[in-house]
């Protein structure tokens, strides 16, 4: 091993009962690295933050922390902090006793505890809010009054559950820029889980796509996205068409009783497929340049662009657009090699 | 580990300490002597002893009807106080929240005088009529505490709706709020009874010279020191509770594997 | 819809049973005269002034002492048990605070009246001393027995809010604390506890009011040795006849609570009682 990871899973397994959460688990995590955990509630994501933070320990395989395992160290001992789904603050102290808790517990002086605290409410834009009682802030207030309260510790890992599920959308998407330039100039690891897919393709270095106990796909936000490795994760990302399709050779896909050209090569002769194609791909034009004919069913202005659903021989499209067609009318579609996808199917 | 062994004999000691007297008072119940340090053989003589004592029995025939009419009583009007309370607002509110805390936080004691002084000025001959008086009084205030959370939880607009769709306000009562409202109704209607069965203080002041319940009667012969008759008594009191205790315990098991199904 | 007038008559009910007796006592308490009849007394401040004499003050000096040793010995047995008991699994902890409860729906006489067979003369615990030879011990009839049936009785009421407290408590606020470098003990002193107070102090409340004022555990644990203020209530209304002395020796216990229960309430964020704790 050339450079040693900040964190290790290895083997990580986790059962509640009968139930199996975490299913054989491997990651590594980066330095200074935004590592999110993707996925729908239930697929063992909030459990693997929780195995990392010390609040559970897994029922297989360990947890490696720069080199050294720290399986079965209880969270006291961890050089990790948390920010907690529900912000988790104490509501028998005020913002300053809160953000100095853990100073206080590290028996730090008064004038460092002092200066620390101020300085990390000046990060997090609450300056002058050291009086203040819990109960009086704002959800976003107390979301940062948290952040705070684990980030004065410098621990060399952050982790993040849920931290923005509680707000409202338009405060949701201020803060997901602020966390990344918090991440950006404190310069550590952040473990973000969500199920909010946007929220982890807007802030992350990688992606960890979760599903059932299992990881799906890692990945850049761009590699996530545009190219799914399976079903799943193209639906759970992003709305897309999803096709059956037969690879007939290298760069030639027949769906729809149709030949189209793709970029994608290396399968089985005659490989049955999934074609997946996003809906702003799918592109409206007029009938000589199209390579399907249909009916739009129905239409829905969305601001920047609209949303139709359209109807061609054997498949209902989802198609995003910002030409604007009515219910009714008769279109042709066209899709570029570029933008269809295919995978192989699941076993 | 250490710690956890450690407080499972803490607690296993303080559950000694709780059932200790009463375990040794059901064993006695059955002990051939007066004297009550020594074993001197197996009898049931003080059961017998117990039901063929008029006064003990009377007492408890006067206890049963004392706690239902009181507890039915105090039902019903705990109730209907406690949907007026939730309507009611500003000062009126608090004022009628405070005189329900009153004899809640009040020492019994004080209480119970402040009623024997009003019979008394009143000119009401004490005896069961004032014995169950006072016992509304005092059950009631529970019954509206037990109430009164039940009506917060229900949504306020169910008996508008009732009422939007032509229901008279005392049908959308009770059609409407009375069923939301049901469970913190048994709650404080089994809460006033016990608290009546239980009650010792309050009747002590209010029951005149030819009434008393069981409480009154364990009292009266307790002060004159151990007699087994009380074992036998408290045995089959004990029981019933056990009994009691175990068909809520099995009903409310049942209900949860009901919910569990649904 | 008007529901609000279905409370009024409660309210008249409660004015005639709870406010208007409770005038009439403080009526009497600060008149002498005929007990019986209202219209023939004068105003005094002559009971207040007995009371308020070494004899008497005695007493409530000592009603307070034994209450007060009563609630602390309570707050002392009763916080671990309902830790343990509600850090324990989910299905047990049901039944452990079911068997907690059980004994306090037993009549509040007979639970009593039990300890006089275990620490009377010739109860089980002279038996056993005598047994391993040892002289028999004067256990009942004095002011130890009179704690011990206070802490009996009443220990109940300490452990149930304070359950209610713990189980309510979020458990990330404990997790949050450990993920901020404190330890287990270092957790409860700094988070548990502290949030833990408010189950506390009604704890203390409903130990301590109980307490200060019973007369049945006195007279039948203390005999005539435990004199305590509640003693002196019942002598006084139901054998000297004298209403006005126990009126205002009523008062008296009642602004003596009324005053500590504001001071306590003073701490407490939660102004609601939960009455529901108990069930």
């Amino acid at each position: 091993m050339a450079k040693v990871h900040t964190i290790d899973l290895i083997n990580l397994s986790k059962k509640f009962g009968e139930d199996l959460v975490l299913d054989n688990m491997n990651l590594y995590i980066r330095q200074n690295e935004f590592l999110t955990l993707l996925g729908p509630s239930g697929c063992g994501k909030t459990t693997t933050l929780r195995i990392i933070g010390g609040f559970e320990n897994p029922t297989e395989g360990k947890v490696v922390f720069e080199g050294n395992d720290i399986t079965g160290l209880p969270p006291y001992l961890r050089q990790i902090n948390t920010v907690f789904q529900r912000y988790a603050l104490f509501p028998h102290l005020n913002v300053f006793e809160n953000i100095a808790f853990g100073l206080k517990i590290k028996k730090k002086s008064n004038e460092e505890i002092k200066k620390k605290v101020t300085q990390m409410l000046e990060l997090v834009n609450l300056a002058g809010f050291e009086k203040r009682n819990i109960e009086s802030l704002s959800g976003g207030q107390q979301q940062r009054i948290a952040i705070a309260r684990a980030l004065v510790n410098e621990p060399k890992v952050l982790l993040l559950d849920e931290p923005l599920g509680a707000l409202d959308l338009k405060l949701r998407k201020e803060m997901q820029i602020e966390l990344k330039k918090m991440q950006q100039s404190v310069g550590i690891t952040f473990i973000y889980v969500t199920h909010d897919q946007e929220e982890a393709l807007t802030m992350s270095d990688t992606v960890v796509v979760m599903d059932k106990g299992k990881i799906q796909q890692i990945g850049t936000p761009i590699d996530i996205y545009n190219e799914p490795q399976n079903r799943f994760v193209a639906q759970f990302i992003g709305e897309s068409n999803i096709l059956d399709g037969i690879m007939e050779k290298d760069f030639k896909v027949w769906f729809l009783s149709k030949e189209f050209i793709c970029v994608d090569k290396g399968f089985d002769k005659d490989e049955k497929v999934d074609v997946v194609i996003r809906p702003e791909d799918v592109e409206i034009v007029e009938e000589d340049k199209a390579q399907l004919m249909g009916i739009v069913k129905n239409v829905l202005f969305k601001g920047v662009h609209y949303e139709m659903e359209v109807q061609t021989n054997d498949y209902t499209w989802k198609i995003h657009s910002t030409i604007m067609k009515d219910a009714g009318s008769y279109v042709g579609l066209r899709i570029v090699p570029d933008n269809i996808h295919v995978m192989r199917k699941e076993k | 580990m250490v710690t956890k062994h450690l407080s499972r004999i803490y607690t296993a000691l303080i559950f000694v300490f709780l059932y200790a007297p009463i375990v040794v008072l059901i064993i006695f119940s059955f002990n051939d002597s007066k004297s009550r340090g020594n074993w001197n053989g197996f009898t049931i003589k003080w059961y017998i002893e117990l039901f063929k004592n008029k006064e003990i029995l009377r007492s408890l025939y006067y206890t049963l009807i004392i706690a239902i009419t009181s507890s039915l009583v105090s039902t019903i009007m705990g109730t209907f106080a406690a949907i007026g309370i939730y309507d009611m607002k500003g000062f009126t509110k608090k004022f009628a929240l405070n005189l329900n805390y009153l004899p809640v936080l009040n020492p019994d004691i004080v209480t119970a005088v402040s009623f024997m002084v009003l019979f008394k000025m009143a000119k009401l001959e004490l005896g069961i009529i004032t014995i169950i008086l006072a016992h509304i009084t005092f059950c009631t205030p529970y019954v509206i505490l037990s109430v009164l959370p039940k009506l917060k939880q229900m949504n306020k607009h169910l008996a508008e709706a009732a009422l939007d769709l032509g229901a008279t306000p005392f049908y959308a009562i009770r059609k409407v709020i009375i069923p939301q409202i049901m469970p913190g109704i048994v709650t404080g209607a089994l809460l006033a009874f016990t608290l009546s069965i239980d009650d010792f203080v309050i009747s002590f002041f209010t029951a005149g010279k030819g009434v008393s319940n069981l409480s009154i009667m364990i009292y009266s012969m307790a002060r004159r020191g151990i007699n087994p008759v009380i074992n036998a008594l408290s045995t089959l009191m004990f029981l019933t509770l056990m009994g009691l205790l175990l068909i809520i315990y099995k009903r409310s098991e049942k209900e949860e594997e009901k919910a569990i199904e649904k | 819809m008007k529901l609000s007038k279905h409370g009024y008559f409660y309210l008249i009910w409660m004015a005639i049973f709870i406010a208007i007796p409770l005038f009439m006592v403080a009526y009497l308490a600060f008149t002498s005269g005929d007990s019986q009849s209202i219209s023939l007394a004068n105003f005094s401040l002559e009971n207040f002034k007995r009371f308020f004499t070494p004899m008497y003050l005695e007493v409530l000096k000592k009603s307070i002492q034994l209450a007060f040793i009563s609630t602390i010995i309570c707050f002392l047995l009763g916080y671990p048990v309902a830790y343990i008991i509600s850090k324990a699994k989910l299905k047990n902890r049901n039944i452990l605070i079911l068997l907690f409860v059980i004994p306090m729906w037993m009549n509040f006489l007979l639970r009593t009246y039990a300890w006089l067979t275990l620490l009377g003369k010739n109860g089980i615990i002279n038996l056993l001393i005598t047994k391993l030879g040892f002289q028999p011990l004067d256990l009942l009839y004095n002011d130890t027995a009179v704690l011990l049936g206070m802490v009996y009785n009443f220990l109940p009421f300490m452990v149930l809010p304070i359950f209610s407290v713990l189980t309510k408590m979020d458990n990330s606020l404990i997790e949050a604390s450990w993920d901020l470098g404190a330890n287990k003990l270092k957790t409860f002193l700094k988070v548990i506890f502290p949030l833990s107070l408010p189950g506390v102090l009604s704890g203390v409340t409903m130990v301590f009011i109980p307490a200060v004022s019973t007369f049945v555990i006195s007279s039948l644990l203390g005999g005539n040795k435990t004199y305590l203020i509640g003693n002196l209530i019942e002598q006084q209304f139901r054998y000297t006849g004298d209403w006005h002395f126990g009126s205002a020796m009523s008062i008296i216990l009642m602004v003596f609570i009324l005053i500590s229960m504001a001071l306590t309430s003073k701490f407490d964020k939660d102004k609601e009682g939960d009455v529901s704790g108990l069930w």
